[in-house]
């Protein structure tokens, strides 16, 4: 793997990088998102559209919980087909490993013992050892994956969190000691809320031997202005050329956030969420409209930033989700069409929204990036905040 | 290969030009307003305007030719007028190949227990309000005209074979009262492919008098209805023989309901043309993909370890990239996994039409239908059924079967 941060533009701790790992022939751009999968392929949009349908090679990081596979696969039978990549035929994209996913992998502390980490999934509880976390790992080969954490949500004890965060290290040189094959691996950090804890796990790991970083405990209800100073006290205890990956900042306001502290990769649930809601992402960033240095959005007539394709007034509506948009459903069909098939709930309608709002998101952080490499990030962030609370404010006095 | 005639467009909305056949058997061209199809094919069921998570490109791909939709359901939602406001099925799907509607009647028989048939039409009770409803044969072809399919089907009074007595031959002629007036009610007949349905039960004189009722009207295309409901197979293949033996040669044979691969070679055998069926998708959500020796249960723990494709020899996406073990994780958990079986099961199905389509007019017909049978049957245990429809087409299969039991 490797990682390269560009210098020369003052954004703060924001910073735009180069990513480059094995599988995939082109360089991924930082701050990057990671899209979710369940069992190594997106919800609703088939392989064959994966590749075909969404811009590239943006949308080469997927990321996977190694859990989700227990309850249907072997680790032995996974080694038999030849890892992650051939049984998922895509061979081209970078499979990031980590335990927690946060629909169908989420962290139970109360359960979380000094032998493993607890998991909630759909099959139940499950306990998982760092050993038994690398056998299923290396019989996978992703590109890189994450070390086994402990993470806690924002209101446990100061004990209780202290604990977590010296499990999480200890499980963090398991991992490094059983790991074989000299693969990439990313040292965990937790914390909990405190800035304290944070600062000293962020050190400790900082000190291991390992190709990049990943912040969790995050998006497990602390508040979205607690986690600034959270933020920050791990990445300013991080050496600036290695990569920092977070998982539970899913939207927009909180990539922002995390781009503001110096994350470069992200995994959100957003898309997945508003797909499943019927939610259509509007937010075309006039990112293509030339030398506009005023990083205002356009919006399709003064609303929020997504649509709600379940409501009655498009049931006649003929054109695209978002005008300019050059996604497969802009491109081949109309809201009227989505509107009638989730009001009969097909599955198309999920295929089509996910592929949209997938190529929306993927050209948010396009923004970003180049928000960040014109050295305007700060405005770029405070616009798009600050006409958030407009349309915030003006859907709530217009009741 | 086949011959071309040089004659200009047809001015008609359905020309079939027959390119080969094996005694019964044909492999035509089909042309229609929105695609030139080749026959034998199967129409995939777009029951909503969708077909099960599909998108259009990749229907493309797999190679459908006609999809069909659910009068019924699309009447209810998204509306007809709706439909029509908005350009057309076509255009509100954006599906750019061809289009065929079924009449909506027997949905409403078969999904509504209070629905009851008079001489005025199907009446039922509205399932959004309960309100008493009448679907009239004007009304049918009302609706499929606003929805603009290619090929629209007749209200026709279908019941099941399975049933016994006056009712059917009431059935019969009510079928013949009715294409009239649906025949009348038809707008688009420039665009739009009035298609009648032959009925008449298990019953051969039934069916005669109803084959030459619709015969004298003389519509662009006869499906043979009734069927797919539960009959026993030697009675099905010789209600299909017969009717496919007096249905006039230059016109299309859709049999309606059909259905599993076996009983499409069986019926294109004898003289059948176009076929529908809820099988493919619907047992791709229960896990099961179809393959040349039959199903396989991507569920049965057998499969968690099976690093095979599903079918060694499908060149279809899924087969190509996908192994067993990853579609058994996923079918019972991720609709994923039911996505990716209904492409493959479509994929067979649209390669079990080419490959009948091309064997017929390749000359290899018989052979074709051979190595079907041996792979489906290795043991050389072909129901009697098949023996029997296949000896009616003059196809020779006793390299296929075992001594046949005295």
């Amino acid at each position: 793997m490797k990682f390269a941060v560009n210098k020369g533009w003052s954004n703060g701790r924001a910073r735009s990088g180069v990513l480059q790992l094995g599988s995939c022939p082109f360089p991924i751009q930082t701050p990057a998102l990671l899209l979710t999968t369940r069992k190594g392929l997106p919800a609703f949009i088939s392989p064959d559209l994966l590749t075909s349908s969404l811009p590239s090679p943006d949308s080469h990081l997927l990321q996977f919980s190694p859990l989700h596979f227990l309850e249907g696969i072997s680790p032995k039978t996974i080694s038999n087909i030849g890892g992650l990549h051939q049984m998922l035929s895509l061979h081209q994209h970078i499979f990031a490993a980590v335990p927690r996913d946060s629909i169908i992998a989420l962290p139970e502390h109360d359960s979380t013992n000094k032998y493993g980490a607890s998991f909630q999934t759909p099959g139940g509880r499950l306990l998982i050892k760092p050993a038994e976390y690398v056998e299923l790992v290396s019989s996978m080969k992703p590109d890189f994956w994450v070390t086994l954490a402990d993470e806690v949500p924002a209101w446990v004890s100061d004990k209780r969190n202290r604990t977590s965060v010296d499990r999480t290290l200890r499980w963090l040189d398991d991992c490094l000691s059983l790991n074989k094959t000299g693969t990439t691996i990313f040292g965990s950090i937790v914390g909990g809320s405190s800035i304290e804890e944070r600062h000293r796990c962020a050190q400790e790991v900082a000190q291991r031997n390992v190709s990049g970083y990943w912040i969790g405990g995050f998006g497990l209800g602390e508040s979205m202005d607690e986690r600034a100073a959270l933020l920050t006290a791990v990445t300013d205890n991080l050496p600036e050329d290695m990569p920092r990956h977070v998982s539970g900042l899913g939207l927009p306001e909180e990539v922002l956030q995390g781009v503001a502290a110096g994350i470069d990769l992200f995994d959100s649930t957003y898309v997945y969420h508003l797909t499943l809601g019927g939610f259509a992402l509007t937010f075309p960033l006039e990112r293509n409209k030339g030398d506009n240095a005023d990083y205002q959005l356009s919006d399709s007539g003064g609303d929020d930033m997504k649509i709600n394709l379940k409501a009655t007034i498009y049931r006649k509506d003929t054109s695209p989700i978002v005008e300019s948009c050059n996604c497969f459903t802009c491109q081949n069909h109309t809201k009227a069409y989505l509107n009638h098939l989730f009001n009969v709930h097909e599955m198309l309608a999920q295929t089509l929204l996910e592929i949209h709002n997938t190529h929306q998101y993927l050209g948010f952080f396009c923004s970003i990036r180049k928000a960040i490499e014109e050295g305007k990030f700060e405005q770029f962030r405070r616009n798009f905040v600050e006409s958030r609370r407009e349309c915030l404010f003006a859907a709530a006095s217009s009741d | 290969m086949a011959w071309f005639s040089a004659c200009s467009i047809p001015a008609v909305p359905l020309f079939l030009q027959v390119l080969g056949r094996f005694n019964r058997a044909r492999a035509a061209q089909l042309t229609l307003p929105h695609y030139l199809c080749q026959t034998p094919l199967f129409m995939p069921v777009g029951t909503q305007g969708t077909i099960k998570g599909l998108t259009k490109n990749q229907l493309e791909e797999i190679g459908c030719q006609i999809i069909l939709g659910n009068t019924y359901h699309l009447a209810l939602r998204p509306t007809s007028e709706l439909i029509d406001e908005l350009g057309g099925l076509h255009k509100f799907m954006n599906w750019p190949r061809a289009l065929l509607t079924d009449s909506g009647g027997f949905q409403m028989v078969s999904l509504l227990h209070l629905a009851d048939i008079t001489e005025k039409g199907v009446t039922f009770q509205s399932p959004v309000d309960g309100k008493p409803m009448l679907l009239t044969p004007e009304e049918s072809i009302q609706i499929q005209n606003r929805i603009g399919a290619d090929i629209i089907m007749a209200l026709d009074d279908v019941v099941r074979t399975t049933i016994t007595g006056p009712r059917i031959e009431e059935a019969m002629y009510r079928t013949l009262r009715w294409i009239d007036r649906c025949i009348a009610a038809h707008k688009r007949p420039n665009e739009q492919n009035l298609f009648g349905i032959v009925q008449g039960g298990l019953d051969p004189v039934l069916r005669d008098i109803c084959v030459r009722g619709l015969v004298e009207r003389n519509l662009p295309g006869y499906a043979i209805g009734g069927l797919a409901g539960g009959e026993d197979k030697d009675s099905f293949w010789r209600v299909v023989a017969q009717c496919t033996a007096a249905l006039p040669e230059d016109k299309p044979r859709y049999v309606m309901g059909v259905g599993y691969p076996l009983d499409i070679v069986v019926c294109s055998a004898l003289g059948a043309d176009m076929y529908d069926c809820v099988y493919p998708t619907r047992t791709a959500r229960f896990g099961t993909a179809l393959v040349p020796e039959g199903v396989l249960k991507l569920k049965h723990q057998a499969m968690a370890n099976d690093i095979r494709p599903i079918d060694p020899m499908c060149e279809c996406m899924v087969c190509k990239n996908y192994t067993r073990a990853y579609i058994h994780c996923l079918v019972t958990k991720d609709a994923m996994g039911s996505q990716l079986l209904s492409y493959h099961n479509l994929y067979y199905m649209m390669k079990l039409s080419r490959d009948l389509h091309s064997s017929i007019v390749e000359g290899r017909f018989p052979e074709f239908v051979c190595k079907f049978l041996q792979t489906m049957f290795p043991k050389g245990d072909v129901p009697e059924w098949v023996c029997n429809a296949m000896e009616v087409a003059g196809i020779d299969i006793s390299s296929c079967c075992h001594e046949m039991k005295v």
